[in-house]
């Protein structure tokens, strides 16, 4: 994904002089092919993610289109203040890359767990938000974004994974839908995509169809592909490494509720603060109920007592 | 000149006056100690004359609390007519209590202390990857430098020596709830900045002449060099006796018999002065 992003990031500044690279002094083996080529739009800001955040609101004011990059807990975080006052209220192209989905950074434990970024990047009116499942979608999603007037928050996973089914595709304020069975949706982004997809081909061999929604365009959202899909099926799970509040399982039942759907949302994500215990991604993933089994026993124990 | 910019000081004080009684709004004392700074910055320090020329100097008022002060600059110098300023606080008006840059002439919306600076460097940056002899001039108070991110960007700003990048303390001492040296000490200001790498001038910043001679002797040519710092030594409340120094005029708005006592008072420094209190009619280019 960070290899994907940083290829994509190479393309598109050999023909756009306005794309600068901001670092807070993370990104070892990542960001150092775009100082070899462009050591003039490279700027190591230290560590200091507030100043990082306002330098690039400075910069986009002057005509640049900053990508201020650091893992997601600190790029989205720390300086979520000047986020809100800077590029959001000033509607100035900041791109903020913000690294690891929900538990990647597993060992390294709590501190480094983005679980609520997503839901404080969708607060924001007007700042996109986006999720990638895999590093086609990243690609797609870097083209799509280019020239885009808004600021975004970009959330990159460190899976390099190929999502079977998804085919690179991304378009903004759209869900990318995978099948199309009608008993249960599947709503997920970023790493957890790869469970969801597992999660639909567990429930064929259950006889139920599901269908899964990549919604990596969390803002703008994607609210009539999911209006469309979640009023033609009865359940809807939102996979998340992410705390229940707050994210696409949040989204769902906003969805559901303003348009009057006749569908149960349940979200499927992190409930607790995870203090106290760390470990692998896939450990914190069964910590937490966010595999694809999880989903599988949700949806039949649901499915089966409404029958 | 003399007069002139100390006749411009004495308006916008009286407009401060005039506009925050009428508003029934405070923070009257942190306008009034930078006035004397606004009336240095109008009266020619401050380059470009039009809002969207590219290479005009930029100012951002990054106490933001203070506007006020800052709407009676730009009234001054005829960039924001008396029907707009007399919309100030009230219902609709983006003439608000912190400023909003959805005003032509702001050039950033601020309120949350600790922001401007950072942004004045990138801004500062830019005009340097631009080849732009655009300069920056970012407007902090003494208190304002509790926050962290200030040192942060003066970090920055230091290392990448931004030479075209100016920061004015407005040390007048005071903060919301006390003197600053009793609340938290940032003392001494100079010291502070020059060990963070900036060039650094203390100056009285109730001397309008001086402030603004000091302001046009920073060497601010070259877009590489020490970014500079202008410790401004101001009196909160400036100008009014009964509100110098004295802490609860960050926050209370004037009973009527206050502000003709500050109105007179404004009067007879005028007079002293020699100055009319009238507008000035001035073209020159305000914050």
């Amino acid at each position: 994904m960070r290899r994907a992003f940083i290829d994509s990031l190479l393309e598109l500044a050999a023909h756009d002089d306005s794309i600068v690279l901001l670092t807070g002094d993370l990104g070892y083996t990542v960001v150092e092919p775009f100082l070899e080529c462009h050591p003039d739009r490279f700027f190591n800001i230290g560590v200091a993610e507030q100043n990082m955040l306002g330098i690039a609101t400075g910069l986009a004011q002057s005509g640049y289109t900053p990508f201020a990059y650091s893992i997601a807990t600190f790029a989205s975080m720390r300086g979520y203040e000047f986020i809100r006052n800077g590029p959001v209220l000033h509607e100035l192209p900041v791109r903020i890359v913000g690294v690891g989905d929900g538990f990647d950074y597993g060992p390294n434990g709590p501190t480094h767990y983005p679980l609520e970024d997503i839901g404080l990047m969708r607060l924001q009116p007007g700042l996109g938000v986006v999720a990638p499942a895999d590093p086609e979608q990243t690609r797609a999603a870097m083209e799509a974004l280019a020239g885009h007037p808004g600021p975004t928050y970009i959330k990159l996973g460190k899976g390099a994974g190929t999502v079977p089914g998804l085919d690179g595709r991304f378009r903004l304020g759209r869900a990318e839908l995978i099948g199309d069975g009608d008993d249960v949706a599947i709503l997920a982004c970023g790493g957890m995509v790869g469970a969801a997809v597992e999660a639909k081909s567990l429930l064929a061999a259950e006889g139920l169809g599901a269908t899964v929604a990549v919604t990596a365009s969390v803002s703008p959202a994607p609210l009539e592909d999911l209006a469309e899909l979640l009023g033609r099926v009865p359940l809807a799970i939102a996979l998340e490494a992410h705390y229940v509040t707050g994210g696409l399982g949040s989204l769902a039942c906003e969805v559901v509720a303003e348009r009057g759907l006749d569908c149960r949302v349940i979200r499927q994500g992190v409930r607790v603060v995870p203090r106290g215990e760390s470990g692998s991604m896939q450990h914190m993933w069964e910590r937490h109920d966010l595999t694809a089994s999880a989903v599988v026993d949700a949806a039949v124990s649901v499915l089966n007592s409404s029958r | 000149m003399a007069d002139d910019l100390r006749k411009t000081s004495l308006n916008i004080r009286r407009t401060v006056i005039e506009q925050s009684f009428r508003a029934g709004v405070g923070h009257i004392g942190s306008c009034l100690s930078i006035a004397d700074v606004l009336a240095a910055l109008s009266g020619g320090v401050l380059r470009g004359n039009s809002d969207d020329d590219p290479d005009r100097d930029r100012f951002i008022l990054s106490k933001g609390h203070a506007v006020l002060a800052l709407y009676a600059a730009l009234h001054e110098a005829g960039r924001l007519d008396t029907a707009e300023l007399n919309t100030y606080c009230t219902d609709g008006t983006a003439v608000s209590g912190h400023p909003d840059h959805a005003l032509g002439p702001i050039e950033l919306s601020t309120g949350s202390l600790g922001q401007g600076l950072s942004v004045g460097a990138g801004v500062a940056l830019g005009a340097r990857l631009n080849g732009s002899p655009s300069r920056v001039f970012v407007l902090l108070s003494d208190a304002e430098c509790n926050e962290g991110a200030v040192w942060e960007a003066a970090m920055f700003a230091a290392h990448h020596r931004l030479g075209n990048l100016v920061a004015i303390i407005d040390a007048n001492g005071q903060q919301a709830l006390g003197r600053t040296s009793d609340v938290l000490d940032m003392e001494p200001l100079p010291e502070r900045w020059r060990a963070f790498g900036w060039d650094v001038h203390e100056v009285d910043g109730s001397d309008p002449d001086a402030l603004a001679a000091q302001l046009e002797a920073l060497d601010t040519a070259q877009s590489t060099g020490e970014p500079h710092v202008v410790v401004a030594r101001t009196t909160f409340g400036k100008g009014v006796s009964y509100m110098e120094s004295q802490v609860h005029w960050h926050y209370w708005p004037m009973s009527e018999e206050l502000y003709e006592q500050a109105i007179s008072e404004l009067d007879d420094a005028g007079a002293a002065a020699g100055a009319s209190a009238s507008a000035s009619g001035s073209q020159r280019n305000s914050p």
